[in-house]
């Protein structure tokens, strides 16, 4: 039984699922409830089933590799190669495709009679189906088919609310951002191709010593460029803020859990797997760049007051976290210390999955508030604890994943990352112990950054007094919404206690890479699942905290109710506020609270502070009418990064106008001269 | 046995801190010639404080009414988790560096919510404000516990306190560095000077007192609690982790005692000088702390560079 | 900040001893209902006092500041003052409520916990004092919310004041004065 599901046509079984979805919405799409139905089953019973085989095939090892149909051309096959990284990074990609598809079957009901339920349907399908094809092709051309199936299916959801001109804007710099990504992996390929002469990934790595040095320096840059944009790292995320917000909201959960994850598989595929030997400063690089990305992803953030930018800058930061613990992972291996490496790369894959858990939910949870609220403005919101609480609640269990607070999982994740950056201050010299520090020191602010967003973003949508009249007017979101948020909830919890199993399945995911084959990771799980490093540095037991806080805050809460005088009561009243008339204005605004952190930080920021009065008689401008306060900040990436690039773009434009002059014998002495300028070279 | 340590270890800081209070009040009373309240007035006041009925607001929600409980344990928590009296590793595991500051967050977090909770105007702003600095401290928290970490070989604080000692030889300066950094660190997160005035009665000077306005009855009394155990935490934390001397290494009863006795007058020795501290400067303006704080954070960025 | 330390090392400290005589000639009158015996028992090792301000002139005010000197010290009997009335026992309320802090007076008397003690303090808090039949005042304390006690003085010197608060709770029936 197992046999057949974890093999070819197992693969082949799960792909035609999501096709079958696609199309048949397609075909119902004259019907909204109809299409619906049928593309949320087979989006469900897709994920579902993408679950099953890729837990079979990590626990059995196993590793398919198989290619199907013939091409007219000897350099595209259509080759799969399942190892135990695609494996996992299937499992994540249908773990959330399943939430998410159970939250859209319900959520999808307010676009009816609106936009086609039919074409959603299938673009959904078509994205979840070319996201598998893309972490198991095993050719660089059927990649980019791959690739660009998933690419173009997620613009057309991106723009799918297409009355919102917004959203239009959006999806077209998500499409030039993405076309200029997929332009860099293109050429990386190219360049690979020209020294091995093949587009086999399996191939490439064989004869990866071929390149010459400086060529695969080149590729690196072309890769991270390429494979970066994907995945969100400065300066190359400006459409990540844009494009998360537009799209209906199950698809933003899976763009931003799993699409940009695409792009960390290629960079872990390419530069532990396939590409290797590579240089020290290929890690050294990824390590700045994570620092980077996290630290500024989480400061963009706190400025946000649209409540889906926000989560969206904190994907930036998080993919920064991810490629801090894989860029460790490659710089510990060029300096031959591979129990280490493994370690960074265990850190970088917990940190995948866990970051897909609840990024997914955070991003459920902000569409069913703005579902009910029908804008994205965090100023508007407040007090919806009271009439959305399972979504409240929800939505405070992903605060606190994303925030890293024990006992959940995302605490699990960053004590593995912070473990590697650790052992390299440890045991490294002092000329690259620098670049640890300041990867700890990143890591250690942005945690503390995330957790003062959280506590903003929190606050603002769920607490204190109702800001604006609508809030009144919500309710709690449909049975399927609230069912994939609380699933998905459990599972942070479940994900932080299984901690140490987790790490084990890791530790053999990495040991299936070959330059990993004989080693045992730094950190180990030991006999009574605790997360031990191997010199006895640190250690801690994920099943025992649980145990300690559960114990703990039960102990507390009785003994306070055993303490206290048996006639106290509890009386009902207004809030203290010295006597004054109680008003929504009287509490702290989004902006308000981050106020404080960016002017800490107004060098990088550079906020400015604009204040519009309105004045009853304009002549006397004595008493206002209404006073506005806007705090603008300025993109450091867009000063120093696109508008420079835009001006060289425009002066050499400008300047190679002139060969354009429109007069035709021009062109035709153009022509003489090229034909000339070749038979030279030839001859 | 084990059990009894347990118990021990867990009712200790709770027990101790409102008397470290009352010693820190006291001093400073004396040093402004007034003779000030007894030291045992906290236990008084939080007596009374569980006597008393609460008025809680229509606009709080859960998490104003479950916050004080869940601060609390945190601070129950953590003092299970470090070293007080005895260095032997009876929490071998949950004496991770990194478990105690991030469960440190823990309490923050819920503890900002609850300021902002009802809606007030001092509340949200205090958890501001608490946030900034809270997040700005982290970094030289988790650096000034790296470097002794980096020196003992371990992560585990109970192993650190059992290295034997840190001030000789090449690790003077370091230590002396970290602990200058953590000390930073220690004023910020307990809302002491130069931070935060923990007598003031400006709401819009407070910090930490600005989200506990609210409280009232036993919740406020739990509140106050949990912020002297914290500040006892950090004292606990500094002295025995810096200057590990005096910790029983074994479950002799003897030596418990001296731990304990030790632990006191170590627990005494901080309280001195931040009274001290409070008496002889003023609290800064806001946007000077965070100087402060990154000063603190270079200090321990150094000490990690001075280790090898 | 050596001369700092030095200094207060040097001064002589002045604080004053309270004698029997001091509670003879208290002149505190009970005005409304009569406080507890196990409030009292509970008041008795702390205090917290809200002072709240119904509209007063301040010279109640200046002899509560003087309360928390050096020379009168009233921390030594575990009185202090808070600045919530949520974390309040007794609200001392000086001065007459006039009509634009009426509501404000109501208000910080419903956020404060049972049980409390209402006091107030001088003669304009009895009814209305120099400001009596004013068309900016409502009257006294008591026309507002329910007073338990009310000390006389215009203002009370703080000697009296502290005198009458401790006798009020009984203080030296459930602890030892030291003085």
């Amino acid at each position: 039984m197992i046999e057949s599901i974890v093999s070819q046509s197992g693969f082949f079984f799960l792909i035609t699922l999501f096709v079958m979805g696609a199309f048949g919405s397609l075909f119902f799409h004259r019907n909204d409830t109809c299409a619906n139905v049928w593309s949320s089953f087979f989006a469900i019973s897709g994920s579902f089933f993408g679950v099953l085989f890729s837990s079979l095939t990590l626990l059995g090892g196993q590793e398919l590799f198989f290619t199907f149909g013939k091409t007219p051309f000897f350099i595209l096959a259509f080759s799969l190669h399942i190892d135990m990284l695609s494996s996992f990074f299937i499992f994540v990609i249908s773990l959330i495709g399943l939430f998410c598809s159970i939250y859209g079957f319900g959520y999808v009901k307010h676009f009816y009679g609106k936009y086609s339920i039919g074409a959603l349907g299938f673009l959904y399908n078509i994205l979840l189906g070319s996201l598998l094809l893309v972490v198991t092709s095993s050719n660089a051309l059927f990649f980019l088919i791959a690739w660009e199936l998933m690419s173009i299916s997620s613009y057309f959801l991106v723009v799918y609310d297409r009355n919102d001109p917004k959203n239009v804007k959006a999806g077209s710099l998500y499409l030039i951002m993405t076309y200029v990504g997929t332009a860099f992996i293109i050429l990386a390929f190219l360049l690979a191709y020209k020294y091995t002469a093949s587009f086999d990934f399996a191939v490439l790595k064989a004869s990866a010593h071929l390149i010459p040095s400086s060529v695969k320096d080149l590729i690196f840059i072309f890769a991270m460029i390429g494979f970066g944009t994907k995945a969100g790292i400065i300066p190359f995320h400006i459409w990540l803020p844009a494009a998360h917000p537009a799209a209906p909201s199950h698809v933003s959960a899976i763009m931003s859990g799993v699409m940009i994850k695409t792009g960390i598989y290629m960079i872990i595929r390419l530069f532990l797997d396939v590409l290797q030997p590579i240089p020290l400063w290929w890690g050294e690089a990824v390590l700045i760049i994570g620092a980077v990305s996290s630290l500024l992803g989480v400061l963009y953030a706190m400025t946000e007051h649209d409540i889906k930018r926000l989560l969206a800058y904190h994907s930036i930061e998080n993919i920064g976290i991810i490629l801090l613990g894989i860029g460790s992972a490659m710089t510990f291996y060029t300096l031959g210390m591979p129990t280490l490496a493994l370690l960074g790369l265990i850190a970088g894959l917990f940190h995948t999955l866990n970051h897909a858990l609840f990024k997914s939910l955070l991003f459920l949870g902000a569409g069913s508030v703005i579902d009910q609220m029908h804008t994205k403005n965090m100023e508007e919101y407040g007090g919806l604890i009271k009439y959305m609480p399972v979504t409240a609640f929800t939505f405070l269990v992903g605060s606190m994943a994303i925030s890293a607070l024990p006992p959940l999982n995302g605490f699990f994740s960053e004590w593995l990352t912070y473990q590697a950056l650790f052992q390299g201050i440890n045991q490294l010299s002092f000329s690259l112990q620098w670049i640890f520090i300041l990867a700890t020191a990143s890591l250690a602010f942005t945690g503390g950054l995330a957790l003062t967003c959280f506590v903003k973003a929190f606050s603002a949508i769920f607490l204190a007094r109702p800001r604006s009249v609508e809030v009144m007017h919500t309710k709690e979101s449909s049975i399927p919404m609230q069912i994939s948020m609380a699933v998905l909830a459990s599972l942070t919890f479940i994900v932080g206690f299984f901690s140490s199993f987790l790490t084990h399945m890791f530790e053999k995911i990495g040991q299936s890479f070959t330059i990993f084959q004989t080693t045992s990771s730094f950190v180990s799980v030991s006999s009574d699942q605790h997360l031990q490093s191997a010199s006895g540095f640190s250690f801690v037991s994920a099943p025992g905290l649980f145990l300690l806080f559960g114990i703990v805050l039960l102990c507390v809460f009785l003994g306070t109710r055993l303490l206290r005088y048996r006639k106290q009561k509890i009386a009902c009243g207004n809030t203290w506020d010295c006597g004054t008339t109680l008003s929504p204005r009287m509490e702290i605004t989004a902006t308000g609270f981050a106020r404080s952190i960016v002017l800490i930080f107004k060098n990088v920021l550079k906020p400015s502070i604009q204040q519009d009065v309105e004045y009853h008689d304009a002549e006397s401008r004595y008493i206002p009418k209404s006073r506005a306060v806007t705090m603008r900040v300025e993109n450091m990436y867009d000063i120093y990064f696109y508008r420079p690039l835009q001006k060289m773009i425009d002066g050499i434009s400008l300047k190679s106008k002139v060969i354009q002059g429109g007069n035709v014998n021009v062109y035709i002495s153009y022509i003489f001269l090229a034909l000339i300028v070749a038979l030279f070279i030839v001859l | 046995m084990t059990l009894f340590m347990w118990i021990l270890q867990a009712l200790f800081i709770p027990v101790v801190s409102p008397l470290c209070i009352g010693v820190i009040k006291k001093v400073k009373a004396h040093l402004q010639n007034r003779q000030g309240a007894s030291i045992f007035q906290p236990y008084r006041d939080l007596w009374k404080l569980f006597h008393k009925d609460e008025v809680i607001s229509k606009d709080a929600s859960w998490i104003f009414l479950f916050a004080p409980f869940i601060v609390f344990a945190v601070t129950v928590i953590i003092g299970l988790c470090i070293p007080l009296f005895s260095s032997f590793g009876q929490s071998s595991f949950f004496g991770d560096m990194l478990v105690i500051i991030y469960t440190l967050a823990l309490a923050t977090f819920f503890l900002a919510l609850a300021g902002i909770d009802v809606g007030s105007a001092f509340g949200g702003f205090g958890s501001s404000r608490e946030m900034t600095l809270s997040a700005l401290a982290e970094g030289g928290f988790i650096f000034s516990l790296l470097t002794l970490s980096l020196i003992a070989g371990t992560t585990n604080v109970f192993g650190i306190a059992s290295h034997a000692s840190f001030l000789s030889g090449q690790y003077l300066i370091p230590v002396l560095l970290a602990f200058v950094g953590f000390f930073i660190v220690l004023l910020a997160e307990t809302a002491r000077f130069p931070f935060d005035n923990p007598a003031t009665h400006l709401e819009l000077t407070m910090i930490h007192e600005a989200m506990i306005l609210e409280y009232s009855g036993k919740r406020l009394a739990l509140m106050e609690w949990a912020s002297s155990n914290k500040l006892v935490i950090f004292f606990a934390l500094g002295a025995n982790l810096f200057f590990p001397v005096g910790l029983a290494s074994d479950m002799h009863i003897g030596a418990l005692f001296l731990g304990m006795l030790l632990l006191l007058c170590k627990l005494l020795g901080f309280s001195l000088v931040i009274a001290l501290i409070e008496s002889s400067m003023a609290k800064f303006r806001f946007f000077r702390l965070p100087d402060l704080l990154l000063a603190s954070f270079i200090f321990n960025a150094v000490a990690i560079g001075l280790i090898h | 900040m050596l001369n700092l330390f030095l200094k207060i090392f040097r001064t002589k400290n002045v604080v004053l001893s309270l004698q029997k005589e001091d509670f003879a000639h208290l002149d505190m009158n009970e005005v409304g209902e009569k406080i507890a015996e196990n409030v009292k028992q509970l008041f008795g090792g702390s205090l917290a006092i809200r002072q709240v301000d119904g509209g007063s002139d301040n010279a109640c005010e200046q002899e509560l500041v003087a309360l928390s000197n050096s020379i009168y010290d009233v921390e030594r009997f575990g009185i202090h003052f808070v600045a919530s009335p949520r974390h309040a026992d007794m609200l001392l309320v000086t001065g007459p409520v006039t009509r634009n802090m009426a509501k404000a007076v109501k208000s910080a008397y419903d956020a404060t916990p049972d049980p409390k003690i209402v006091v107030a303090l001088g003669d304009d808090a009895l009814d209305g004092g120099i400001f009596k039949d004013s068309y900016a005042i409502v009257g006294g304390v008591d026309a507002v919310i329910p007073v338990n006690y009310h000390i006389p003085g215009n203002p009370p010197t703080p000697k009296v004041i502290l005198c009458s608060l401790l006798s009020l709770l009984e203080t030296e029936k459930h602890r030892s004065i030291k003085s």
